[in-house]
């Protein structure tokens, strides 16, 4: 884990408050989450307050602070799918996850988000589960999905 | 492949005359994918492509030509803009015109290559084809560029989409790019670029529509020891997707304009700033930019000009504010990405205090066009103030939808009728949305309006960044205002006072008047009412107020929406009704007592026990209980529910 932490850090050898951000991405990306310890290093690094990492990355909606689900779905919520009935598909996720966006369920299987346009428009409402588009998305079939998709990760 | 990069570079690129030797032309065909001696099957690759499932489409290829097919080339191309057409697969078989099929799913893969190769092809795919000098055309097959969704098109800035590979750069020089850039480096000066592009009269493309050349000169004229560029590729709009189909169907034309743009202002740096979530676009970017730097048009005294220019892509982390202008340098520099006072403007004071350029993708792509042209040749396009073409992304509920490019001048009514061939399953027009969240409707009386900066003010409505959204009867518009609302409420990033609160407060009464009253106490008529009074005196407290354009422009949708809309707006708050049957607070349900079979599967299914009755009997609904959830209405297989 730190060792993942401390072979990012050389890469940005100078340590600018302009390198904060591609780094909290980069260890995002790398980590799936941004943990306390990496701000704690990143602020010591770049000489800065971990308060004023942590104000800023709360201020951007993509940066997560717990690690996500096992099953990631996005959920288009941009105004062509939103026309088509996403909200629906939204409600349905919210009720069947019993979590709210971004937040992932005690059993860390699911985690979702809502993204406002994916470029699918004509194929709305799309949700992508684990980087799998699914169009024409209907509320009703979305139960049976997810019971699928806790099967088999549950049996594997 | 590097004698074809020391060719290109020494025969194409560096070389001095316009016109180039036959024998090139000869290599450079080749390189095109004009002249072949195989079928070559090109198939679209963009995001709506592979949501549509074009990459099952093309292992379903793929594994065809292994198996029985002829030997076939195969490559993955840009989007060509029908997007309902997606996946869209073209094939040429050589010496012959292209053919374009639409809608192939890994299915249909075998019965049309089948049909292709053996001279018998199944026409209910086919959407055209398109015709190079020289080859035999297909009789009784209707060309692309009739089609009526490209006839009233000028496709200029989105010429090269869907035509080549956009991850090679040798086709994107075979096609004449990059030549613009090393002319200019070679034979211009700073101004004379400015100059150029100030002649002919380009427009940024972001909505403001400020004259690129004059920004680029005040950028210039600053005495500075540094300058950057900035590429706004933030494109955050819910429901716009122009930039990202350019960023990946043309990432080359893209790069060049960046550079041509850098070098006119004297930068030496260049940023292309990306919305997240679109890895796609960003991977085929960053190889796009790799290329460039292996043919070293990026780096340090390119083609012995003495000019120096690095490029890199940064991924914004998430905030819709940070496509405005001082959020985003904030966002560069580190910093939350909130806006800031201007004067002083990024031109004077941008990026870490440097004078900067921020131009959006679309301008950008215009440059290396005028470059190569000439200012005159733009200024022959699109109208006398504002020339050129203008990009959109047809969503909603239109027929078609996808990417289009319209000469300046068009009337919306012919991109709406002609383009998007209409409403789709024949439903009545409501409006037209343009300009995303910050955007307004354009309804029936305005359509005849040209697509033009003063045109469209003239009636107060904004070009908007590309945003085209169809919008039909089925909608509600209190309803598709609360969501632009809401999207702006949750991107407001509450430094001034009047967004921050404003937006909140707006939200909370346009739910109020969508919503059921949860007891008589509480939401009478009268109450909603008043908000609604209220709601126009906020909406003009936040235009006048809010620190930036986020602010200004949020209570545009609701703003024009009362304007064309008032009856539906009166309708929820007063008969408490929703004509489109959206608002789910405010639908009632019913048993129609003819048709129920008493099956009990509504019953059994009511998440609040409204439904009662005996088996095999008509059930009834308690309406003070009913939630209006509407899950017996989906479940009812004998339509015995009616809504009102």
């Amino acid at each position: 884990m730190s060792a993942d932490l401390d072979i990012i850090l050389k890469k940005y050898k100078q340590g600018k408050r302009e390198d904060l951000i591609p780094l909290l991405q980069e260890i995002q990306e790398v980590m799936g989450h941004i943990s306390e310890e990496a701000i704690v290093k990143i602020g010591s690094f770049l000489g800065l307050s971990t308060t004023k990492i942590y104000g800023l990355a709360t201020f951007y909606d993509r940066f997560r602070f717990f690690p996500s689900g096992k099953i990631k779905i996005s959920i288009c919520h941009g105004t062509s799918c939103f026309l088509n009935g996403s909200q629906l598909i939204i409600d349905k996720i919210k009720e069947e996850t019993g979590v709210a966006q971004g937040h992932t369920t005690r059993d860390g299987n699911f985690s979702y988000e809502i993204v406002s346009c994916m470029g699918g428009c004509c194929n709305g409402p799309v949700i992508n589960i684990n980087g799998k588009y699914h169009t024409h998305v209907k509320a009703e079939q979305l139960p049976e999905l997810i019971k699928r998709l806790k099967y088999v990760i549950e049996n594997d | 492949m590097e004698d074809l990069k020391t060719f290109l570079i020494e025969k194409v690129l560096t070389f001095e005359s316009d016109t180039l030797s036959p024998d090139t032309e000869k290599v450079l065909q080749q390189v095109r994918r004009e002249k072949t001696d195989k079928p070559v099957i090109f198939i679209s690759s963009g995001t709506s492509s592979v949501i549509a499932g074009s990459e099952k489409t093309f292992s379903a290829i793929e594994s065809y030509i292994k198996d029985n097919g002829p030997p076939a080339g195969l490559v993955h191309v840009g989007c060509t803009g029908p997007a309902t057409y997606e996946p869209l697969v073209c094939i040429q078989i050589p010496g012959k015109n292209k053919l374009y099929f639409r809608n192939i799913t890994e299915e249909k893969v075998e019965p049309l290559l089948n049909g292709v190769f053996h001279n018998d092809i199944n026409t209910d795919d086919l959407a055209g084809q398109t015709g190079t000098k020289g080859f035999e055309l297909w009789s009784g097959i209707p060309f692309m560029d009739e089609l009526p969704f490209f006839k009233k098109q000028k496709r200029v800035i989105l010429s090269n989409c869907g035509c080549y590979d956009p991850e090679s750069i040798e086709e994107y020089i075979a096609r004449g790019g990059y030549r613009a850039f090393i002319k200019a480096i070679r034979h211009y000066t700073f101004e004379e670029v400015c100059d150029i592009i100030e002649r002919s009269g380009l427009r940024g493309r972001s909505g403001g529509g400020y004259l690129t050349g004059l920004k680029w000169r005040h950028a210039l004229n600053t005495s500075s020891n540094a300058r950057y560029l900035i590429c706004n590729a933030k494109e955050s709009d819910p429901g716009a997707f122009t930039d990202r189909t350019i960023l990946e169907s043309d990432p080359h034309r893209l790069i060049e304009g960046i550079a041509i743009a850098s070098y006119a202002i004297g930068a030496s740096n260049a940023v292309i700033f990306m919305r997240s979530g679109s890895d796609h676009a960003k991977n085929r970017l960053q190889k796009a930019i790799d290329r460039a730097r292996e043919y070293g048009l990026f780096g340090h005294n390119i083609y012995s000009s003495g000019y120096n220019l690095d490029i890199n892509i940064r991924v914004e982390p998430g905030a819709f504010v940070c496509g405005e202008e001082t959020a985003l340098i904030n966002t560069l520099e580190g910093k939350r990405g909130m806006p800031q006072l201007k004067p002083p403007y990024p031109t004077t004071a941008g990026l870490f205090g440097k004078p900067t350029v921020i131009n959006n993708v679309e301008t950008l792509m215009n440059v290396p066009l005028i470059m190569q042209n000439g200012p005159e040749w733009f200024r022959a396009i699109g109208t006398e103030n504002s020339p050129g073409t203008k990009v959109f992304a047809l969503a909603g509920k239109g027929r078609l939808s996808g990417v289009v490019e319209v000469e300046m001048g068009t009337t919306i009514r012919s991109i709406l009728d002609d383009i998007a061939d209409g409403i789709r399953e024949g439903r009545e027009f409501k409006a037209i949305q343009l300009g995303g969240a910050s955007g307004s409707f354009i309804t029936e009386e305005n359509l005849d309006v040209k697509i033009d900066y003063e045109a469209l003010r003239d009636k107060g409505i904004g070009m908007g960044a590309g945003g085209f959204v169809i919008i039909d009867e089925n909608t509600c518009m209190v309803d598709l205002v609360r969501y632009y609302m809401e999207f702006i409420r949750n991107e407001s990033c509450g430094k001034c006072i009047p967004c921050r609160e404003g937006t909140g407060r707006m939200l909370e009464i346009l739910e109020s008047v969508i919503r059921k009253p949860l007891n008589e106490e509480s939401g009478t008529t009268l109450e909603r009412f008043k908000g609604v009074m209220q709601l126009e005196t906020i909406a003009s407290v936040m235009k006048d107020t809010s620190l930036c354009g986020l602010g200004q422009t949020a209570p545009n949708p609701f703003i024009s929406a009362l304007k064309n809309f008032r009856d539906e707006f009166e309708e929820h708050i007063f008969d408490r009704k929703c004509r489109a049957n959206i608002c789910r607070g405010l639908r009632t349900f019913s048993i129609d007592v003819d048709r129920c079979t008493g099956c009990t599967a509504c019953a059994s299914k009511c998440p609040v026990n409204a439904i009662y009755g005996t088996r095999l009997q008509p059930f009834f609904i308690v309406e003070e209980k009913c939630i209006g959830c509407g899950i017996c209405f989906d479940i009812c297989k004998f339509s015995a529910i009616n809504v009102k």
